[in-house]
């Protein structure tokens, strides 16, 4: 595919034809802060961290979705693009619990912003749902990303167990008609909860660690094996910690599961740790 | 100074679905000369007229249509977006009510230009009135053989979201999803409905259309400015003896419409103008001075950092404060946000609080930060317009007044 040559912040760049704003923009320096962006999901769109001044356009683009174009001039640091940030993470702050939200911390300290600013009446703050076995819905953490929609629909599981309902501040992640898990469509992959970025989703292992004040990031050891229940070869990561699994993922980046696994290869890991005796044989 | 284009005569009395209407109205001989004329010429005189897009933002009729035209994919689509659900803009329903052929003539003529072979009609639901008339002007037109062979037209009904106006919003909603905005570009003209190349237009855009085809581009610039040519309708209420959708050629004095005879007729007696808001619920608070000097025209007003938008005028006399005017809105913002992105989602919301609370026109600061925020950084014209209206009171002071006199 021919190049492109646009330019970012005074600096021309050249990128393959097809490539977004934010991959010409990592050429030449820091690619734009995202939340909602995710490599291995479609663009959503919603969170608007990643917006950048593109000369000609009235609005700012959204850098994740938005395709370069020859001879483009885009400013990622000025002051209309700074506020933009600013605000959105002050927004968010103001409304869901971002404790756990590393990238929503960061958006808002990278841009000076003042968690309290706009926190001038409602908020997400419910309770939480733990409705199944096998994880945990802190709504007052979501910040609608739409990651999860994603993940369970056409951009991995293709399930369709969740979607967003509700409008405006109301809107919300909903299993349809307000139903518990086990009541929906849900097949409890975990799919959702791998690409959830602010504990909104958690799984009940890692919940009920952090809830007893024993979950420990830095003592966790990580160790890389394939999955043994089927032939697919899916690559897992085993999270350790004092000598128990406490979650599985597989690598976001793995040419075969794409971070995305089934619910035996997620939850099912138990049987490791049972440390049976084998029963000898005479 | 009152027009009669778009909106027929008081003279005209045949049914408004009826074939006599499509006969009296010049519609049939519009149908017949576009049928004449190939797409390239049906496209060359929609861009000499110099029509401009009726529904808010004025883009250049012409060169959509070329663009659909040109569009590789098929099949293509034309659209009719009569979601009109904005308080202070009625115009459509009118329209449709008193002439529904007229801008379903349009879409006939369009899908010629344009090549496409389905058309829909999206009506807001609450609008059941207009959706019957509509349904029978284009069974008349179907009868007649002007619908159905090689173009058919289906109406689709709103469900009571005013984002699904917005037309990618109204794309996904015709589909059967949630009507959440798309990104843009792709623009609809390449990446549309069904993601097919679409042609969509308000109701208004589409009866200039009928009108110009069953006249000529010479008699369609009579009317108006040499850069906006032809007439306008507005929906002028609020404050004044004589509410109602007029129809007026562009670049007349602004204050006219409020204060002629023949259109608004002046405030009641010992009332004095306090500001009008023009465009919509996403305007501009104008000044009486501001009034006083305008055209209602796209450049003058322009100067004003004021557009026509939809078309409506709501004015205020002195017994009304604009700080309650901006709360009100700001409410109907903040209900009608679809919630996918966060400065829209959560920054409605938080103008609500603001202007609610006793103290919130006091930060000037934080109130244009987020204003500033929202309309830089949403995704669609809702969010990027919801903090217009509080803008430009911001920037007027002599409309500030914290108490209804």
């Amino acid at each position: 595919m021919a190049d492109i040559t646009l330019t970012i912040d005074g600096v021309q760049v050249t990128v393959p034809e097809g490539s977004t704003v934010r991959e010409a923009c990592s050429h030449s320096g820091d690619a734009p802060p995202v939340l909602c962006f995710h490599d291995n999901l479609t663009a959503a769109n919603a969170c608007r961290a990643c917006v950048v001044e593109v000369e000609g356009s009235r609005a700012l683009v959204a850098s994740c979705s938005r395709q370069a174009e020859p001879d483009m001039v885009v400013h990622t640091r000025s002051e209309r693009v700074v506020n933009a940030r600013r605000v959105v993470a002050e927004l968010l702050a103001s409304t869901s619990d971002i404790s756990l939200a590393p990238s929503v911390q960061e958006l808002l300290a990278a841009n000076a912003g003042d968690a309290a600013r706009y926190r001038t009446g409602a908020t997400w703050e419910q309770p939480v749902l733990d409705d199944n076995r096998l994880y945990v819905r802190d709504y007052a953490k979501c910040i609608l990303c739409y990651r999860c929609v994603e993940a369970c629909g056409e951009d991995a599981q293709n399930t369709f167990a969740i979607t967003v309902a509700g409008r405006g501040f109301e809107a919300h992640i909903d299993a349809g008609f307000g139903r518990a898990m086990p009541d929906s469509d849900c097949v409890f992959c975990g799919n959702c909860v791998a690409v959830c970025p602010t504990g909104a989703l958690i799984d009940r292992s890692e919940y009920t660690l952090r809830q007893a004040g024993a979950w420990q990031e830095d003592a966790i050891t990580t160790t890389e094996t394939v999955c043994s229940y089927c032939g697919v070869g899916c690559d897992l990561e085993l999270h350790v910690l004092d000598n128990q699994v406490v979650k599985v993922t597989s690598p976001m980046d793995h040419p075969v599961t794409h971070g995305m696994l089934c619910v035996k290869g997620r939850y099912a890991y138990q049987y490791v740790q049972i440390e049976d005796e084998m029963p000898e044989r005479a | 100074m009152r027009e009669y284009r778009l909106l027929p005569q008081d003279s005209v009395r045949s049914h408004p679905a009826s074939y006599e209407r499509f006969v009296e109205r010049g519609f049939e001989r519009a149908v017949r000369r576009a049928q004449s004329l190939s797409p390239g010429e049906l496209i060359r005189d929609v861009s000499d007229a110099g029509i401009l897009g009726r529904g808010g933002a004025a883009f250049p009729t012409g060169r959509k249509w070329a663009s659909v035209a040109d569009a590789p994919f098929s099949p293509k689509y034309v659209v009719m977006n009569a979601d009109e659900s904005e308080p202070g803009t009625f115009k459509d329903r009118v329209l449709l009510m008193d002439d529904p052929l007229g801008a379903l003539t349009g879409m006939i003529i369009a899908a010629r230009a344009v090549g496409a072979q389905r058309g829909y009609v999206y009506i807001r639901g609450e609008y059941q009135d207009v959706e019957a008339r509509v349904a029978d002007a284009l069974a008349m037109l179907k009868e007649h053989g002007f619908l159905g062979d090689g173009f058919s037209i289906e109406i689709r009904r709103g469900a009571g979201a005013y984002i699904a106006g917005e037309e990618t919003a109204l794309f996904n909603s015709i589909e059967g999803r949630r009507p959440e905005p798309r990104v843009k570009p792709p623009f609809p003209t390449v990446h549309g409905l069904f993601g097919k190349p679409t042609l969509i237009q308000n109701v208004e855009t589409l009866a200039n259309v009928a009108v110009l085809l069953s006249e000529s581009v010479a008699w369609f610039r009579e009317k108006g400015t040499e850069k906006t040519p032809g007439t306008k309708l507005v929906c002028l209420s609020g404050a004044v003896k004589n509410p109602g959708v007029y129809e007026v050629a562009f670049g007349i004095p602004l204050k006219d419409i409020l204060f002629s005879e023949a259109l608004g007729g002046g405030l009641a007696p010992g009332r004095t103008l306090r500001t009008v808001l023009l465009g919509g619920a996403a305007g501009t608070f104008l000044t009486p001075q501001e009034l006083d000097e305008a055209q209602y025209d796209y450049p003058s007003l322009r100067r004003l950092g004021a557009s026509i938008g939809s078309g409506a005028a709501m004015v205020f006399d002195d017994t009304v404060a604009v700080e309650d005017v901006l709360k009100l809105l700001a409410h109907f913002f903040a209900d009608e946000s679809c919630g996918q992105c966060v400065p829209c989602r959560v920054g409605t919301r938080r103008l609500v609080e603001l202007l609610d609370s006793p103290d919130g026109f006091d930060d000037a600061e934080r109130l244009r930060d987020l204003g500033r925020a929202m309309q830089d950084a949403s995704i669609c014209g809702l969010g990027q317009t919801a903090p217009l209206a509080l803008l430009s009171y911001m920037d007027r002071p002599t409309l500030w007044k914290r108490s209804a006199v």
